[in-house]
């Protein structure tokens, strides 16, 4: 057990949290402002994956693929939300679950037509090998490309939320929606602004982590529970909330996973210690969003007052 | 005259029924969909091909091979198995990729004296103290691959291996196999949440361990992510990375690419195996579906021939389940894989080749054969099963 050990993890948690970042923001804003549960978030991440493996293969380009796939994924989320998403908004929070798990496996079967079960997105070749950070210390250059792209994004939404109109617009929808409306702000295009951004947000995310991940149907699902484990810590509505529910949830999750197998292998027989550990790395989320819930019910950042 | 005819109509029909089996009928429940779907396709895409290339026959008699999805639950695949076995009344039950799905839905079958033969999943319980004579296992024991990878991992004079498998009774059971034929020491031993998508941690965990090679059981997603995983952090250079046939064949190679080639893996079959059968499959696969066969298609393709001996070894009457059960331990049939014979635990005795990624003279990724690892290789739960 070596700091070098300790330095690595914590960039892997870093890493991990702030791609959990990106899909968390959009998952916070259509919550917070919409009050609608988006279950089909997880679907825009994997369609955002599947159009940039489409890109790269046109262009040839890693850069290009990736540029191009978000606007794209962005235009699906516009549409599907002006189309489908919008009759929900009225709706009890069940009828949207029901509806949205529906836009899952719909858009999962729908992807298998149109791709296939999986496909192939590699990444850039400068960046498939490590570099040298340290003496001894060789971390994937590409996962440093993903913790430089997760950070560029945080600030660019932070600008965008707090120093332009838009942005004050959606964090008075996010405050108060009635108040906002009865102020005449135009709703409907908010909205429709707000997915689309969500579902740009999610198509980054996934078209960043596909060379490292595999990019099939159905890869959006385990990662959308993570996402509302991050948005109920973080606090409704609240994209500084987002992130630093993320980085938290991150940096536990690797943590836990690396270093409490060996720390209960102090206490206990290595058989035990093999069993447990993994059993309790991945409790140890849902266990500190439980402990944040007990003193702070409605998240550490709560957008509404 | 319409009470006539009503009458003339169920006198055929009466008259036909007396014959006994004109069809034979198979009820084939394969896991269809969602991430892990493609081994079950490759499966069923084979054994349709084995029965078209035949005719539409099996054994002489025309196939009627009825095909349910399970979607990777058991609770739909005990019903599709209710279905098939109570109500279809077929005469075999085939097809289950998942040992959880295979162990919730076979036993309707046994119970009701239809013969279950696995095209892929079977668990050792089975192939021991819980032996089933309606039980058939046209694969390979759930453990072979992993003793063979051990025994590679031992042959190689590795004396140091760090192991991977996710948390659940077939991850449990592909480690447990792996050191049965181990000789060199584990220095870690590392079981992963099933269905886990970033091994960054693992790796790092891997990488300060220093190991002589590596081991992993990670089939479907997972496989494809850690493998990705693992040469994008450099390791590949550093470390021999080992894994069982289910983690290198063209399901995983599709989406991970030329970062496979030179990886070693353990299986019963590969596509470059000579014999005349094998060579027949593979081209009429590549032809049919415009892709190569995994492991998983040859097991497909060779339960279809094992059924058809059997059909026409009983000369069609498979109404006689004991006479059935002879012909089908029998096996007399051309298999992709060479030689082919059941243990008394109906699992099969057979070769287990060491592969490797690499290109064939088309340049394409493919497993191709490094040497034979064990020859008629059984299982280690034989003497607990009370079958004779």
């Amino acid at each position: 057990m070596s700091w070098i050990l300790i330095l690595e993890q914590s960039l892997n948690g870093l890493q991990f949290g702030l791609m959990l970042f990106l899909l968390a923001a959009g998952l916070t804003l259509v919550f917070g402002i919409m009050d609608m549960i988006n279950l089909a978030h997880g679907s825009l991440y994997m369609l955002g994956a599947f159009i940039a493996s489409t890109f790269v293969q046109l262009t040839g380009s890693f850069t290009l693929g990736v540029l191009l796939a978000v606007p794209a994924t962005a235009v699906v989320g516009m549409i599907l939300e002006m189309s489908l998403l919008r009759t929900l908004y009225a709706r009890d929070h069940l009828s949207q679950v029901l509806a949205t798990f529906a836009l899952i496996l719909i858009i999962n079967e729908l992807v298998r037509l149109v791709w296939g079960s999986d496909a192939a997105l590699p990444g850039p070749a400068a960046l498939s090998g490590p570099v040298e950070l340290l003496p001894g210390l060789r971390y994937p250059s590409y996962r440093l490309l993903i913790i430089g792209v997760g950070l560029a994004v945080a600030v660019l939404l932070y600008l965008l939320v707090t120093k332009t109109k838009v942005g004050m617009l959606v964090r008075a929808g996010a405050s108060n929606r009635e108040m906002a409306l009865a102020m005449g702000v135009n709703i409907k295009t908010l909205f429709t602004l707000v997915f689309g951004v969500g579902a740009a947000l999610c198509a980054v995310a996934g078209a960043m982590l596909a060379p490292l991940f595999a990019v099939q149907v159905g890869m959006g699902e385990n990662i959308l529970i993570l996402a509302f484990v991050v948005i109920v810590i973080g606090g409704i509505g609240s994209i500084r909330g987002a992130l630093v529910g993320a980085v938290l949830v991150g940096v536990v999750d690797t943590i836990g996973r690396a270093f409490l197998p060996i720390l209960l292998g102090a206490f206990f027989q290595p058989r035990v210690a093999s069993a447990a550990g993994p059993a309790l790395a991945s409790v140890m989320i849902y266990l500190i969003m439980a402990v944040v819930l007990y003193f702070r019910p409605k998240g550490l950042f709560p957008a509404r007052g | 005259m319409k009470a006539k005819l009503v009458y003339l109509a169920a006198a055929a029909l009466l008259a036909t029924s007396v014959q006994g089996a004109d069809k034979v009928k198979i009820g084939y429940i394969g896991t269809l969909s969602g991430p892990s779907a493609q081994p079950g396709i490759d499966m069923r895409d084979a054994f349709q091909l084995a029965v078209k290339l035949n005719g539409g026959k099996l054994g002489g008699l025309p196939a009627e091979v009825l095909v349910g999805d399970d979607q990777f639950r058991p609770d739909v695949g005990r019903q599709l198995a209710e279905k098939y076995v109570k109500s279809d009344k077929v005469d075999f039950l085939t097809g289950i990729v998942f040992s959880n799905i295979m162990l919730a839905s076979a036993p309707i079958a046994w119970d009701n004296k239809t013969i279950y033969i696995s095209v892929n999943a079977a668990p050792s319980p089975l192939a021991g103290k819980d032996c089933n004579p309606l039980f058939f296992a046209a694969s390979w024991p759930n453990d072979a691959y992993h003793e063979a990878a051990g025994q590679h991992a031992t042959n190689r004079g590795y004396k140091s291996a760090y192991l991977i498998a996710p948390n659940y009774q077939a991850g449990k059971d592909s480690l447990t196999g792996f050191k049965r034929f181990y000789k060199g020491k584990v220095v870690g031993e590392v079981y992963t949440k099933l269905g886990q998508l970033d091994y960054a941690v693992e790796l790092a965990q891997v990488r300060a361990a220093k190991p002589d090679a590596l081991y992993i059981f990670l089939p479907g997603g997972m496989g494809i992510n850690f493998i990705k995983q693992f040469v994008a952090a450099g390791m590949s250079n550093e470390i021999p990375l080992i894994t069982s046939g289910f983690g290198a064949d063209q399901d995983i190679i599709r989406p991970v690419g030329e970062a496979m080639l030179g990886l070693f893996d353990t299986a019963h079959w590969a596509l470059d195996l000579d014999n005349a059968a094998n060579k027949k499959f593979v081209a009429a696969f590549e032809k049919e579906y415009k892709r190569l066969p995994s492991v998983y298609a040859a097991q497909g393709y060779d339960t279809a021939l094992l059924i058809d001996s059997a059909v026409r070894d009983t000369k069609g009457k498979i109404e006689d389940v004991e006479a059935v059960r002879k012909a089908l331990k029998a096996a007399k049939f051309e298999s992709v894989r060479g030689a082919f014979k059941f243990n008394r635990n109906q699992m099969p005795i057979q070769n287990y080749y060491l592969r490797v990624v690499a290109k064939d003279n088309q340049g394409r990724l493919v497993n191709k054969t490094m040497g034979t690892i064990f020859k008629d290789h059984g299982d280690a739960y034989v003497q607990d099963c009370k079958m004779k």
